[in-house]
């Protein structure tokens, strides 16, 4: 059995929700995003960055508990950050969610055979092997990566990395931005803030 | 195209953006900005004597004038100063432009001599903020930055600049054209929102406009009088919202809130429709939400979209600009009369009246503010600070215009009378300015007296002098059994102080004394300070208690009024 078949659209729970935010690529704007979510009470469940298809973008992904506060007023505060570009709320959507985890599992001679066996079951990948330990790698929706993580508990879990979730809608409908920016304005954002490259002559203020 | 080095560049673009006045203290990695500054004739700088001023004095400058306020602080505790200061603008969304230097580049992170994270730190305080770390950004940051603290809903920015970026050189390339994806306010209003509130507004038996801060930043009060008249709808204000509708209007009745007049609050309990205008529904105006008028239909106009919904569910929200959107809204609503509702209005002020000042021979400081409105026939500007005095001015001046009463509603900022009111008169040099204090907090911010006698600036300070925290004393009478603990203060000769900064005072210790004070203050050319010794036991009604609703205003209690 796969358990991601009984929740292919990743609702399941309903107070959750899943925001995608196309946000500028500046330094700092993940610090406004978390900051916003502490100052305003929102409770993130998982929170996941990396960039987009557009250059100058970057995508953040976020589960968000709709019971600290309405997913209407997250998504209106999230608006009114500068660099917050799109923010979609895709919980009443149609949409794929996946998460990827990392599970280091003791194992020996004798065992190794039945966590391959579990591993086959979750469709998960071994990615690392070694005398006493064992890397699994399974992508799926959190009650997948739960069932793993519970089928390997009783082998002792050295350690475990999840990603939080990343989501997208079904079908030929997107959460892109279709606003590119000016050239120069690009330019401009692209070296905004960073560091300069190279040594500095040091100099005391 | 022009090779500046980006201390001039920050000049040449804040010229640009209009600015001619900054309120600022130099310091080590901003003396390259100072060393430029000579260049710059039509800059005026205005020295403070704390950084906290200068971030008030610009907070002033904005809200008297309408336009962007710029203060300037140097790295480290120059700019965590400022902080206080931008933070009440933050609070009361007043555009300030908050410049401030850092340690050089190779420095920034290592912790180098009076660096401070100033972004880090003001991040959940500015509308916006900003690290330069190339000169080639300077121009079109300074432009950006000034577009998001003018435009939408208005609110403080800061630009950090370190020292090296001072000093290099690059091409000054000014951007005429700025695009911001991220940043797109919406100012119209959306049509068929505006017909469903004319709808219900036509179907009101007892609707209410409740006009706040945004109808004076919207640049919309005759917009607003317009509507009110066509629809014969009375108006409350909220404390900030305070001008944006004249208080001598036959449909004012005050402001609301936990110190607003009696008839205003039972006026917004009891309608059928609030109209919300420019304002966000805070918990000092509302009193406990949850009581809050059950029943009541809410019609949210406001340019800024978070705030609808937030803190009560509207029956028709309306994302705009006050300015575009209430003639819409006025030339589709239907010409009424609601004479019933408002004789019932009528008549709660007139079983409470609120602002009745009693007979006594103490000198009450509503007297000395009724006096005060009456010896400038409502023309004066009012600053305040925060406390009792505030409320009082708040109540017992009748406002005439927008902009007329300078305050910190919000933050609730003690010490920001003195320097809002410094640049307050900065900005408009023909008001008669009053700064309205409290004795504790002008005991925050005294030190810019001296910017007062550097600039002769003529602005009056009435000390509320009672020797106490007022309204902290007052809640501990009320809501903590009469237990005051840290309230009484011993207060220094504050006519031996303003005399020691060179600045001309007065000490009136009796009513009679009153009205005469404030004729010689107005005929003196120059600042002057008045210390009214007023009586020390009064307190201020009506009230809300905290975590009350507004149907719990609660009046002065007869054994005060005996008093």
């Amino acid at each position: 059995m796969n358990p991601s078949l009984t929740h292919a659209n990743g609702r399941h729970r309903a107070s959750h929700h899943t925001v995608v935010a196309i946000v500028e690529d500046k330094p700092g704007v993940l610090m406004r995003v978390a900051s916003l979510f502490r100052r305003r009470g929102f409770n993130i469940e998982s929170l996941t960055v990396g960039h987009s298809e557009a250059d100058g973008l970057s995508r953040i992904t976020m589960v968000v508990d709709g019971q600290s506060a309405p997913v209407e007023q997250v998504e209106k505060q999230l608006y009114k950050l500068i660099d917050v570009v799109k923010v979609s709320d895709l919980s009443n959507e149609d949409m794929v969610a996946r998460e990827l985890a990392m599970i280091k599992v003791r194992c020996n001679n004798v065992n190794r055979h039945e966590l391959l066996d579990i591993a086959n079951v979750f469709r998960a990948d071994v990615v690392d092997i070694a005398t006493n330990s064992i890397i699994l790698q399974v992508v799926g929706d959190e009650d997948k990566i739960d069932g793993l993580v519970k089928m390997c508990e009783p082998y002792g879990i050295r350690e475990l990395s999840r990603t939080g979730r990343i989501a997208m809608v079904r079908g030929t409908k997107t959460t892109t931005v279709h606003d590119p920016e000016p050239e120069r304005i690009a330019k401009f954002h692209a070296q905004q803030g960073r560091r300069v490259e190279g040594e500095l002559p040091f100099s005391s203020d | 195209m022009q090779r500046l080095t980006g201390a001039q560049m920050v000049l040449e673009g804040l010229q640009r953006e209009g600015v001619d006045t900054i309120f600022g203290y130099p310091g080590g990695v901003v003396l390259p900005l100072y060393d430029t500054l000579p260049q710059y004739p039509g800059m005026r700088h205005i020295l403070v004597r704390h950084e906290q001023g200068a971030a008030h004095m610009a907070d002033g400058y904005a809200r008297a004038s309408g336009r962007m306020g710029v203060c300037l602080g140097t790295s480290g505790p120059g700019a965590t100063n400022l902080v206080t200061g931008i933070c009440t603008s933050w609070m009361d969304s007043t555009p300030v432009f908050a410049l401030t230097g850092n340690v050089s580049r190779a420095l920034l992170g290592k912790d180098g001599f009076q660096e401070a994270d100033i972004t880090g730190i003001t991040q959940p305080i500015t509308k916006h903020n900003y690290l330069v770390m190339r000169p080639e950004e300077i121009a079109l940051t300074i432009r950006e930055a000034s577009h998001i603290c003018q435009t939408g809903r208005p609110g403080p920015v800061l630009v950090d600049i370190p020292k090296d970026v001072f000093q290099e050189t690059a091409d000054f390339d000014w951007p005429e054209q700025i695009n911001l994806r991220g940043y797109k306010p919406t100012v119209e209003g959306h049509s068929g929102m505006i017909r469903r509130a004319a709808e219900l507004i036509d179907q009101a038996k007892r609707p209410i406009i409740i006009s706040g801060h945004g109808i004076i930043w919207g640049d919309a009060h005759d917009e607003l009088v317009a509507l009110a008249e066509k629809a014969h709808i009375p108006v409350i204000t909220t404390f900030l919202g305070i001008g944006g509708f004249p208080e001598a209007h036959d449909l004012s009745y005050g402001w609301l809130g936990m110190h607003g007049m009696f008839y205003a609050n039972m006026a917004a309990d009891q309608a059928d429709l609030v109209i919300g205008i420019g304002m966000r529904f805070d918990d000092r105006a509302m009193g406990r939400f949850k009581d809050f008028n059950p029943g009541v239909k809410i019609v949210h106009i406001d340019i800024d979209p978070a705030e609808i919904g937030k803190n009560f569910p509207t029956a028709v929200p309306i994302v705009g600009n006050a300015k575009n959107v209430l003639p819409r809204l006025t030339e589709v609503v239907k010409e009424a009369r609601h004479d019933d509702w408002i004789a019932w209005i009528d008549q709660v002020r007139e079983e409470h009246p609120s602002l009745h000042i009693r007979e006594s021979r103490r000198m009450l400081p509503q007297y000395v503010v009724r006096t005060l409105y009456e010896e400038t026939e409502g023309n004066a500007n009012i600053v305040t600070g925060v406390g009792q005095h505030q409320m009082w001015a708040g109540q017992h001046y009748f406002y005439k215009r927008p902009r007329q009463l300078i305050t910190s509603g919000g933050l609730g900022t003690m010490g920001f009378e003195l320097p809002a009111a410094i640049g307050a008169q900065v900005a408009v040099p023909e008001a008669e300015t009053w700064a309205i204090c409290g004795d504790g907090g002008f005991q925050m911010t005294l030190q810019e007296m001296a910017v007062l006698v550097d600039e002769n600036l003529p602005v009056k300070i009435a000390i509320f002098n009672n020797g106490y925290l007022g309204m902290v004393r007052q809640w501990q009478q009320l809501f903590y059994d009469r237990n005051l603990v840290s309230v009484a203060m011993t207060q220094p000769d504050f006519c031996k102080l303003a005399d020691a900064y060179g600045i001309r005072a007065l000490r009136v210790e009796t009513k009679a004394e009153v009205a005469p004070a404030i004729r010689e203050a107005r005929a003196h050319k120059g600042p002057i300070l008045i210390d009214f010794q007023i009586d020390q036991e009064e307190n201020v009604w009506p009230m809300v208690p905290a975590g009350a609703a507004l149907s719990e205003t609660i009046e002065a209690p007869a054994e005060e009024l005996a008093r």
